[in-house]
């Protein structure tokens, strides 16, 4: 039984790992007010920049996700300018970044259909891979996984215990009240901003060169869509997001495997089942209005000017 | 009020803390300071003083750096400076206390004050000081409470603890009192006292004039813009310093008897709610009753149920049919359209969003409240008959506009709730709830809407309002209750209570406050 259970545990913590990057990326954007839902858009951007820059370079998937990072960076940037610079519409904004993303990484990507990569091989920690069961799990995974885990533990101590997440958190809260003791709530907006882009771009880099190293159009597949979700369901709650996007990487794997296995429904319920399973499990968890409301940024998608 | 503040024998031979020079600051469509003048010396108390829109509060945002001034100088102890922003300022020793205070809800007492402080991030060193400041000045302050569910008082005191903590030169303090309790009122008073015998220096932000005779040791007078005087509050009257405020005599309104038959009109029986928000505040067996050609009062400060009482009354939420009961018909199950079609209406708060749809026409306007008079015929708008409406409504009430077709949102606060309350009581109601009938309105038109509501009552309609400002409801109403953590206390005819019994209720005592002699009359 264990020896079933090993690899879809191990498979977990990889399937989650765009999650986790652009999970935390929103969260902490939605943190100072700005919800950006572009995060599908930005991803596949980073996947388009970032497979381009592993074929075309002896880096493989380290020079891709640096490459996917900055590729994210500047959709955000479009973004920002026009929905804080501009006070456009975040919403909008945002939609039509999505659209734009699809677009334009299957514009670039048509020289790449079918071109593989070579991925990047499970990183064994020394001594503790060794682990009998929990080593294989936890210990036997690409380096990317790791530093998904490590951008976890940064975020939510930033967030946690430094003034910067309290200030984060503030310009949020009140942008009027953070301006009016004089913090730049433009510039704090477009940190967060570009963060989120940044680490939406390190996710889709991480899917086309890593986790299926084998360009696909429009591969991203949702899953922005479902870091925008994990957000909201997980009250702003780094820790929260963390356990929901393992859920989303937990059923995601189970499915492959009962597609492997034959059960009787059809492929198509089955790939399905991750979202729904997500969502599902996120609804039920965050019926508690007043965890909701207490920790919901009360400038979310307002714009602001000073 | 109570003990004057020390004599204060005028800034030593040194030089002003502060003085401003020539400050003049243009808006497009307004002049909101020209010219200023101002000196504050150490450990002074100085009162700017003027009505809404007199431009005291641009000239306090461009001390602390929130704004920038087109001209003039600012000399901060004897050296000229640009303040360029507010940690500019609070680096230069200026602290604000601000009228619509500017803490983050969802954050703790200690959390808040450190993002004011430019200092090393140590919320548990900070929380400890916190505790040691707000006790040395009789501030008491838990610095682990989340700011929302802490009194609009106790948040005015998270404000000055902050300030206190950057060991300020100079206290800016925006309407202080209008949240605050009679008695709390006292304990500010107190500590600024205090503050000043220590040299430091504060500028009091007010239009209300006892407080100033009170507390100041000088004042600086504010009108359209420009100083219109100086003067030692002390060898002032109130009306020789609102002639200066507002250049004329202060209006009075006159409340004559009513004759007819004070039969019950509106009357809430047993009313709990419970709001879905969780800052709400949750309704607890409220009962009261409004009878003909009277004024009921409802004091208390915001927060303590007066947005869910509104609410219940209005019909924006519903109950059990029986706890509202309006000419003898339960209406608590009715919505708002239903009860207004029975008599029964409405001036909320917000006139911008609520009482009026801004960027509408007031023709408009009228026909979204009034359109059971004539505006709306088969289901069709009748829009020559709401012009009229309007027009009709614009002349008897004074209200100053460019007609029925101007948009709601070009009008001043004013002359907008003129507009408001006129359209209501054109409707011929037999009952009306008015929520803050004068916040924000200038001297002149809240003495004619208050005397318009009067009036209203005499003439037999049954009016319920809600006020934060005690002196009004002393002034207009017959009776008055406290509206204190979702619990309304018994009405009691005005002439029976005073400020400081009002005040105590207001505080949730309402045992406490009845073993209390009465003392001072109505302040």
């Amino acid at each position: 039984m264990i020896e079933h259970l090993i690899p879809v545990l191990a498979g977990t913590l990889a399937a989650a790992t765009p999650l986790i990057f652009a999970g935390l990326g929103e969260l902490v954007a939605e943190r100072t007010g700005v919800i950006n839902l572009g995060v599908e858009g930005m991803m596949l951007i980073g996947a388009v920049a970032g497979f381009a820059a592993a074929a075309h370079s002896d880096g493989g998937a380290l020079a891709g996700l640096p490459a996917g990072a900055v590729a994210g960076m500047l959709a955000a940037l479009i973004f920002a300018i026009l929905s804080l610079s501009m006070a456009a519409n975040q919403a909008a904004c945002g939609l039509a970044l999505t659209i734009f993303g699809i677009g334009l990484s299957a514009f670039i990507g048509q020289h790449y259909v079918s071109y593989s990569l070579p991925g990047l091989p499970p990183l064994d920690i020394p001594g503790l891979s060794e682990i009998p069961v929990i080593g294989r799990i936890l210990f036997h995974q690409d380096a990317v996984t790791y530093l998904g885990l490590v951008t976890f533990v940064g975020v939510w101590w930033v967030l946690k215990k430094t003034r910067l997440g309290l200030v984060l958190k503030a310009v949020g809260e009140a942008p009027d009240a953070a301006h009016a003791i004089g913090y730049p709530v433009i510039a704090i907006r477009y940190g967060a901003t570009l963060f989120g882009g940044a680490m939406a771009g390190i996710a889709g880099a991480y899917l086309s060169t890593v986790y299926t190293p084998l360009w696909v159009q429009n591969m991203v597949a949702g899953r922005g869509w479902i870091a925008i979700a994990l957000v909201v369901f997980a009250a702003w709650n780094p820790t929260r997001l963390l356990l929901g996007a393992w859920l989303f990487g937990g059923v995601t794997i189970l499915q492959f495997h009962a597609q492997g296995l034959g059960i009787a429904l059809p492929v198509q319920f089955l790939a399905a089942l991750p979202y729904l399973a997500t969502v599902v499990v996120l609804v039920l968890i965050s019926r508690d209005k007043r965890l909701l409301q207490l920790n919901l940024p009360a400038s979310l998608g307002k714009p602001w000017m000073p | 009020m109570s003990t004057p503040s020390p004599p204060f024998s005028g800034p030593p031979e040194g030089t002003p803390r502060l003085e401003l020079a020539g400050i003049t600051k243009r808006y497009p469509s307004v002049v909101a300071n020209d010219g200023v003048h101002l000196k504050v010396g150490p450990g002074e108390i100085h009162a700017v003083l003027g009505e809404n829109g007199a431009g005291k509060s641009t000239l306090m945002k461009i001390i602390y750096g929130a704004v920038q001034a087109d001209a003039g100088q600012i000399q901060w102890n004897g050296r000229e400076v640009v303040i360029a922003n507010p940690s500019e300022a609070r680096r230069l020793g200026i602290g604000m206390v601000f009228q619509h205070f500017s803490l983050f809800e969802t954050l703790t007492v200690v959390e808040n004050i450190a993002l004011a402080l430019d200092e090393p991030f140590d919320l548990k060193g900070l929380a400890a000081r916190v505790k040691e400041v707000s006790t040395r000045y009789g501030l008491p302050l838990d610095p682990d409470r989340l700011v929302y569910s802490l009194s609009v008082g106790e948040r005015q005191r998270v404000e000055i603890v902050r300030c206190l903590l950057q060991e300020p030169q100079l206290l800016i303090l925006d309407e202080p009192t209008s949240v605050l309790t009679p008695q709390a009122v006292q304990k500010l008073f107190e500590t600024l006292r205090r503050l000043a015998s220590e040299g430091v220096s504060i500028l009091y932000i007010s239009h209300k004039l006892h407080e100033i005779q009170s507390l100041c040791h000088s004042a600086t007078v504010m009108r359209g813009g420009k100083v219109t005087g100086t003067a030692t509050p002390s060898r002032e009257t109130p009306a020789s310093l609102a002639r200066m405020m507002i250049g004329r005599e202060l209006p009075v309104c006159e409340v004559p008897a009513f004759t007819g038959e004070a039969t019950p009109v509106l009357s809430v029986r047993g009313l709990s709610h419970t709001p879905d928000d969780p800052f709400g505040t949750a309704l607890k067996d409220i009962a009261l009753e409004v009878r003909r050609g009277e004024i009921l009062g409802i004091a208390g400060i915001s927060g303590n149920g007066q947005a869910e009482l509104l609410a219940a009354l209005s019909g924006e939420t519903t109950g059990p049919a029986d706890t509202v009961v309006l000419a003898g018909t339960p209406v608590g199950h009715l919505d708002a359209g239903r009860r207004r079609k029975r008599g029964l209406t409405f001036v909320p708060e917000e006139r911008l969003g609520r009482g009026a749809v801004p960027p509408m026409s007031l023709a408009d306007n009228a026909t979204l409240s009034a359109h059971g008079h004539g505006l709306v015929k088969k289901g069709f708008l009748r829009p020559k008959a709401a012009w009229e409406f309007a027009k009709a409504c614009i002349e008897r009430f004074d209200v100053r506009c460019g007609g029925p077709g101007a948009a709601a949102r070009s009008l001043s606060g004013g002359n907008l709730q003129k507009f408001i309350v006129g359209r209501e009581i054109m409707q011929q109601p037999i009952a009306m709830v008015v929520a803050q009938p004068t916040w924000g309105v200038d001297v002149g038109a809240a003495a004619f809407l208050r005397q318009t509501l009067i009036d209203l009552s005499r003439s037999g309609v049954a009016i319920l309002v809600i006020s934060e400002e005690l002196e009004e409801l002393f002034e207009i109403c017959d009776r008055i209750a406290v509206l204190a953590e979702g619990r309304l206390s018994e009405a009691v005819p005005k002439q029976q209570t005073n400020a400081e019994k009002i005040g105590m209720q207001m505080s949730g005592l309402f045992s406490a406050a009845d073993t209390r002699e009465p003392a001072h009359a109505a302040a």
